[in-house]
């Protein structure tokens, strides 16, 4: 697509598939509003979400005086940020004042925040636009959006599939070009793997690097929230967005500034020399879908072809992490998610005068929680109780710290490492019911969740029409180099095509 | 049955140990910038944050720490030089989040000590640990009873939810023998002291910012400890030391009638004096206990400390004895004075200009004796040194006569007010108006034949009473001396 | 299991009890894999990036207005949040 073909305004069909930055360009050349390119994402909406099922929640109003403000802006001759006008899709579990957020649970209908999340502000004061909020796995516990108490999200490349998860709705909105940017939260790879299973880029930060202050906690130690897009550079572009120091979230680094852009821009020169890229030896075989494996072969091999010297590097501790994941996930959930409680807001239920405030409690708890939500409570309450603190618990976070050391020793031989983001390519809606095999899809991703180091997951190709996703692992702090990476196999494979839905 | 005290000290040995929760006074709440200014309406004071609101995040008051480091270098403890914050996971509806932040094996203080003197004995009370934690709201029960048995349902305000908390714990206390409920409440009175001394609180124990739960147990001298419980609610001086005294006689007779001792929570009531089991919780909680993962560890460096140590201000401790040794008084006056529990605010009040002597007599006397009515210490009741300060000077000028004087500590005890609006409301002012004295004079002298009598035969002793009378009259406003002068005048008596 | 529910306040059925007992035997004996680390000498790791001493100065920032405090509640009376009757009394 060239700008030019959008002088007189372009369609809208034009309209959302240019790329964020492309969008942004044209806005602030005056050769689309900011309204057009709100009305043309929201008419995309109102035409393939009905099959796609992306939003929980949509803001048509707010969207529109948002984007009316951005060109009131640039008619006022301000300078507009380089993602003024652009819209964007909402992960639920992200806080907005004044809109529903229901972080995927019945437990929270209704509820409209009284503040806004740090990233929410940050997103509102760059001129982006929010269409609305998107479905999830409740609580962002699962990894494919069935778990959502509204239904599930229908991947877009094949409407029986699930579209990753948690951050489902989100991935789902950019791949069915309902929005050309969204954020998702990943605490075991929440963001990579509904990238990956739906053919877009999803990047999970640093730990600390985004404020979680306003993100619904599930797993504190490990909830980040990142980008979403249908390119590296404009994942980029709304990265460069969200990071930054928070003085309201604690564990948020201070003093950090990142150009993901100009990693994103200087990596798409795709010269891969000099860099060496580790192939997880842990993260492969046996369990991988033989799609999978050979488009991440032929992910390697381009690389290599770019340059990059290729070695393998040994894990140990990695196969560890499944269970050290799922034990420190739920011991954290369970006590983020007592302040549920029926007092202050969302449900309650069995408040007849005949019950305690602790039946009351129970009642709503059972009534407004999911089943996987549920499991993950009660593992949680059993890891943490007294006698088994040390041998789950506590287990798990020397765990943890062996597998921050097994990056650390990876790091000294190479600079970033490379696995599939995913053992499996999209299955379908309703079949995997049981939670273990549920859980392995995030095989891939939660070594770099419990190191809290850095990842991205870009399009590697398709195995039976359906998107594979390669993940590109950074050491802690070193952002930039999953996106400089990310661009240069972007650019020597190419943007995926079109999904069914839209074509 | 019930032994005496002396029975229960023949048989038995006390150990106390007391857990001190103190609420800081910085102006804004813990993990939030709430305010936490006393007595809002409902609910004005929170946040997204103090609410537990979906997505919030608490960030650590930073004066908060470096109080409770004070407080840890006042109390002789270490400090930790890394030490985390733990949720303590229970559910209650005036705790927002369902779980405290607290601080668990990790304290930021450990391992220090006060020592306290009762009856000229020195006591050394350890300090286990000093740690930081949040309050709660607060719930308003409501039905027939207005307790929470009974009650139809509760009304929650979270304005003191999140207001930062510090737990001093002491110890076991064994060896102070009979003087155990003494030397705990001396121990509660010198952690007070400290405390207002470091500014770090202002210690109104009315209003909850001071609480203490009371352990104690008894043994067979050479036993070893016996089994605690856990007095909880003990909310003034005198009450530490009569939980101890009453939970001392209550086990003894249970241990005298072979009766285990359980370990359990009990409550002390203000009214009764003795402590009631608390409601056994129908199962064992289980706090489950993790590092709290959205804050960091505190890692205060050496800088910080030595920073914070050499801020500190001159201690109660060394303050008393400075003072004391100022005063130029006998062991037996310094002694008196301590058994009063007035030597700092007779020490304070010297402090303010006032002579030693009239000061230890306000303080010893007349405050003492209204303590005593009320029966609370001396340093409980709403007067301060710089009030008896006041009166002794206005006493000292002429403006107020002793009665007077004591009737303006009456009205400060009544409205907390300075004693010059107390003097102004009431109107004290000593009548010096001849006229008005002679005819209070003449009238008491008619109304008292019989006494005026007697004086005039030569019992002049007998003149007190017609002076009462005009002095009653005057309510309290005139010169005793002036009065009994011109009552002496009109009865026609030579002085 | 029935304890643990009734620590995490969650009503729960004897049919849910059961599915729930069985999913989690099968899960707690798939995470307890933890234990065949030999970890006795490894420090635990809570956060990826250590960081230390995040403090807020001691100021007072504007609190919520009250009807935005209580908008969201289930049930309000005399500007406080109403519940039903409590039977438990805890610390």
């Amino acid at each position: 697509m060239s700008d030019s073909s959008l002088a007189n305004g372009g369609s809208g069909t034009d309209l959302v598939r240019l790329t964020a930055a492309d969008t942004a360009a044209s806005i602030r050349r005056g050769d689309v509003t900011a309204v057009e390119v709100a009305q043309a994402h929201l008419a995309q909406i109102a035409k393939v979400d009905p099959l796609v099922k992306a939003f929980l929640h949509i803001d048509a109003d707010g969207a529109l005086e948002a984007a009316a403000s951005v060109d009131e802006a640039r008619a006022a001759g301000e300078a507009l940020g380089p993602l003024a006008g652009v819209p964007l899709a909402m992960k639920d579990v992200v806080v907005t004042k004044g809109l529903p957020t229901t972080s995927g649970s019945k437990i929270l209908e209704g509820w409209r925040p009284p503040y806004d999340a740090t990233i929410t502000t940050r997103i509102k004061d760059a001129g982006i636009v929010m269409l609305g909020k998107t479905n999830m796995d409740e609580f962002a516990m699962g990894s494919s959006t069935e778990n959502s108490a509204y239904g599930p999200t229908h991947n877009p490349w094949d409407l029986t599939k699930i579209p990753g998860g948690s951050s489902g709705g989100s991935s789902a909105a950019v791949a069915a070009f309902e929005a050309p940017l969204a954020i998702g939260t990943d605490t075991g790879g929440s963001i990579r793997q509904p990238a990956a299973v739906t053919g877009i880029v999803g990047f999970k930060p640093t730990y600390g690097a985004v404020s979680r202050y306003g993100l619904i906690a599930f797993s504190s130690s490990l909830d980040q929230a990142g980008p979403f897009a249908r390119t590296v550079e404009d994942t980029a572009l709304l990265y460069d967005v969200l990071h930054g120091h928070d003085p309201c979230d604690s564990t948020s680094i201070a003093g950090l500034s990142f150009d993901a852009t100009g990693a994103a821009r200087a990596g798409a020169a795709g010269d891969l020399t000099g860099v060496r890229v580790g192939v997880v030896r842990e993260l492969g075989g046996e369990g991988y879908q033989a799609g999978v494996t050979a488009s991440f072969d032929d992910a390697v091999a381009t690389l290599k072809g770019l340059g990059a010297e290729i070695v393998e590097v040994s894990c140990p501790n990695f196969e560890y992490a499944l269970a050290a994941y799922y034990l420190i996930a739920p011991s954290e959930c369970s006590s983020n998610l007592a302040r549920f409680d029926a007092v202050r807001y969302g449900l309650r239920v069995g408040d007849d005068g005949s019950n305690s405030l602790e039946e009351v409690m129970s009642l709503t708890r059972a009534a407004g929680f999911g089943p996987e939500v549920k499991r993950r409570i009660m593992i949680g309450t059993y890891a943490l109780s007294s006698g088994y603190y040390e041998a789950y618990y506590g287990q798990a976070q020397k765990v943890r710290t062996l597998i921050v050391r097994d990056f650390q020793a990876a790091f000294e031989k190479v600079d970033v490492l490379i696995s599939p983001a995913t053992p499996v390519v999209a299955f379908g809606i309703g079949e995997v019911v049981d939670p273990i095999t549920m859980y392995r899809n995030d095989l891939c991703t939660l070594p770099a969740s419990l190191a809290g180091t850095p990842a991205i997951s870009v399009p590697c190709g398709l195995s039976d029409g359906l998107p594979v996703g390669l993940q590109i692992m950074a050491p802690a702090l070193a952002d930039e180099r999953c996106f400089g990476i990310a661009a240069a196999f972007e650019r020597a494979t190419g943007i995926l095509q079109i999904p069914a839905v839209t074509a | 049955m019930s032994l005496s005290y002396e029975d229960v000290l023949a048989k038995y040995e006390p150990v106390w140990g007391l857990e001190t929760h103190v609420e800081l006074g910085t102006v804004s709440k813990m993990f939030c910038g709430c305010s936490t200014e006393f007595g809002a309406e409902p609910n004005t004071h929170t946040c997204p944050v103090c609410l537990g609101l979906p997505g919030a995040l608490p960030v650590v008051n930073e004066v908060a720490i470096e109080s409770t480091i004070k407080i840890g270098l006042a109390l002789n403890c270490s400090i930790a030089s890394w030490c985390r914050f733990a949720r303590k996971n229970y559910f209650y509806p005036d705790m927002p989040k369902n779980y405290q932040i607290s601080q668990y094996d990790e304290p930021l203080c450990f391992d220090g000590y006060i020592d306290v003197e009762v009856e000229g004995q020195t006591y050394r009370v350890g300090i286990e640990r000093v740690h930081m934690e949040e309050d709660t709201g607060k719930n308003t029960h409501v039905g027939t009873s207005g307790r929470i048995h009974g009650a139809e349902y509760s009304l929650v305000d979270f304005n003191r939810a999140g207001i930062p908390l510090i737990e001093i714990v002491t110890k076991p206390v064994p060896g102070c023998g009979a003087l155990a409920p003494e030397v705990a409440k001396a121990y509660t009175a010198a952690l007070r002291d400290i405390l207002r001394a470091l500014g770090v609180s202002d210690v109104r124990m009315e209003q909850g910012s001071l609480r203490c739960d009371v352990n104690t147990s008894l043994n067979v001298p050479g036993a070893e400890w016996g089994t605690r419980t856990e007095t909880k609610n003990v909310n003034s001086l005198r009450s530490v030391e009569r939980a101890v005294r009453s939970e001392m006689i209550r086990q003894a007779g249970l241990l005298d009638a072979g009766t285990r001792i359980k370990q359990e929570t009990r409550h002390f009531s203000e009214t009764t004096g003795d402590t009631r089991p608390g409601r056994s919780k129908e199962e064992a909680t289980d706090y489950r206990y993790f590092p709290e993962p959205d804050l960091v560890p505190v890692a205060p460096d050496a800088e910080w400390i030595e920073r914070l140590r050499a801020g500190l201000p001159e201690l109660p401790a060394a303050r008393r004895t400075r003072i004391i040794a100022s005063l130029g008084l006998t062991n037996d006056e310094i002694q008196q004075m301590a058994n009063a529990g007035v030597v700092d605010l007779v020490g304070e009040t010297v402090e303010l200009g006032a002579p030693a002597a009239e000061a230890r007599n306000w303080w010893q006397g007349y405050v003492a004796q209204k303590a005593n009515e009320r029966e609370v210490d001396a340093a409980e009741l709403p007067i301060t040194p710089a009030h008896i300060a006041r009166v002794i000077a206005l006493v000292a000028d002429g403006s107020l006569s002793t009665a007077l004087g004591r009737q303006a500590v009456d009205g400060v005890l009544e409205t907390g007010n300075d004693v010059d609006v107390v003097v102004a409301e009431k109107g004290l002012k000593v009548v010096s108006d001849t006229g008005a004295l002679q005819a209070a004079a003449d009238e008491a002298i008619a109304a008292n034949p019989d006494v005026a009598q007697k004086v005039r035969d030569g019992k002049v002793a007998a003149v007190g009473a017609l002076v009462g009378s005009v002095m009653k009259a005057t309510r309290g406003q005139a010169d005793a001396a002036a009065v009994r002068a011109i009552l002496l005048e009109r009865l026609g008596v030579p002085e | 299991m029935a304890h643990l529910a009734r620590l995490a306040r969650l009503s729960v059925t004897e049919d849910e009890l059961e599915l729930f007992a069985g999913q989690l035997g099968e899960i707690i004996s798939a995470v307890a894999r933890v234990g065949e680390v030999a970890a006795a000498d490894i420090e635990p790791t809570s956060h990826a990036v250590p960081m230390t001493n995040v403090y807020r100065p001691d100021v007072v920032v504007p609190s919520l207005p009250r009807e935005a405090v209580l908008a969201g509640a289930p049930s309000v009376e005399d500007d406080k949040f109403r519940v039903p009757q409590i039977l438990t009394e805890e610390a």
